[in-house]
């Protein structure tokens, strides 16, 4: 199955949010997920399903003014 | 002085972006003595867990910001997941409606600060000087008010300077910040003067020549421009007036 992380396609077999994480060695703890411009909670993260062309933004604090 | 239930006794606000180097911007915001520092979200780069590790280091207020966003979506969506990953429900809303000048989309403000704030939000918006447009802001649930001072990093300072006077007497109990814009401590200590209730501010201490030097130089402005403001600044006279009494003056004829 092909998605988008971040921009990039990328090819994957997990299943939900959770598993794509696990499989990139993102730690779900620091960062916030949206997916196809929705934001995500990190509680639904085992539950959410991925599905062929989704668009996940993988998100970490960064500097700002 | 309450942002919303919160009590702050620094009145800059620093942002993060920009520095010589994550020792520079740990230093930069130790020296200002600021309560509340500005930090975004975005895709993970290199720099990403070093920043993570200063962030909890500081131990500063988080002020995440919506920075880039040019959608009521965008900056929703933006706005939940900055509430997760900073663990606040501040945001500092700015939905921008052009790319070159990033002078806010008032439009496009009003309406995500409404559901931002329904949402259970604190939205600190970045708007302009217009009066109307922050009437509805505070009807959408805003208790600050964050108008421009000048387009964003331009160091202009404060572009508008009547405008933000009125805005200042027409919202009398909303604390008002101004973000954006400020270049130099006189025009931070300016806006002080007028009564403004806070500074956010960034590339000015970013880009100078030694960070740490001018947060300290914006520590003292705001203090100070906040002082005068309370002292109650003399009025102008259009003729000299003899500060030293005549009485007892010598004659030497």
């Amino acid at each position: 199955m092909n998605i988008y992380l971040n921009g990039n396609l990328l090819t994957t077999s997990a299943k939900t949010l959770s598993e794509l994480l696990k499989e990139q060695n993102i730690d779900s703890t620091v960062v916030a997920a949206a997916m196809n411009g929705d934001f995500v909670p990190r509680h639904v993260y085992e539950t959410t399903a991925v599905t062929e062309g989704s668009k996940i933004e993988i998100l970490s604090p960064m500097q700002g003014g | 002085m309450m942002f919303y239930d919160h009590k702050i006794n620094s009145r800059l606000l620093l942002g993060t972006a920009g520095y010589p180097s994550p020792e520079i911007l740990s230093d930069a915001i130790i020296e200002s003595q600021t309560e509340i520092i500005t930090v975004s979200l975005r895709r993970e780069g290199k720099a990403g867990a070093s920043f993570r590790t200063l962030l909890n280091q500081v131990n500063k207020k988080f002020l995440p910001n919506t920075a880039g966003c040019h959608t009521v979506k965008e900056a929703v969506t933006t706005a939940q997941m900055a509430r997760e990953l900073f663990n606040t429900d501040w945001i500092k809303l700015e939905v921008i409606g052009n790319a070159d000048t990033l002078q806010p989309d008032p439009f496009a403000l009003v309406e995500a600060a409404r559901i931002l704030t329904q949402d259970g939000f604190k939205v600190f918006p970045y708007t302009t000087e217009d009066l109307i447009v922050g009437e509805k802001l505070l009807e959408a649930g805003c208790e600050v008010l964050m108008p421009w001072g000048a387009p964003i990093g331009s160091g202009q300072g404060l572009r508008n300077i009547e405008a933000l006077r009125t805005m200042r007497a027409y919202f009398k109990n909303v604390p008002l910040i101004v973000d954006a814009g400020i270049g130099s401590p006189s025009q931070a200590a300016h806006a002080m003067e007028i009564g403004f209730d806070g500074i956010l501010l960034n590339t000015a201490v970013a880009k100078a020549k030694d960070p740490i030097l001018m947060a300290a130089a914006f520590r003292d402005a705001i203090v100070a421009g906040h002082h005068a403001y309370r002292a109650g600044i003399m009025e102008k006279r259009d003729m000299a007036y003899a500060s030293t009494p005549i009485y007892g003056l010598a004659d030497f004829n």
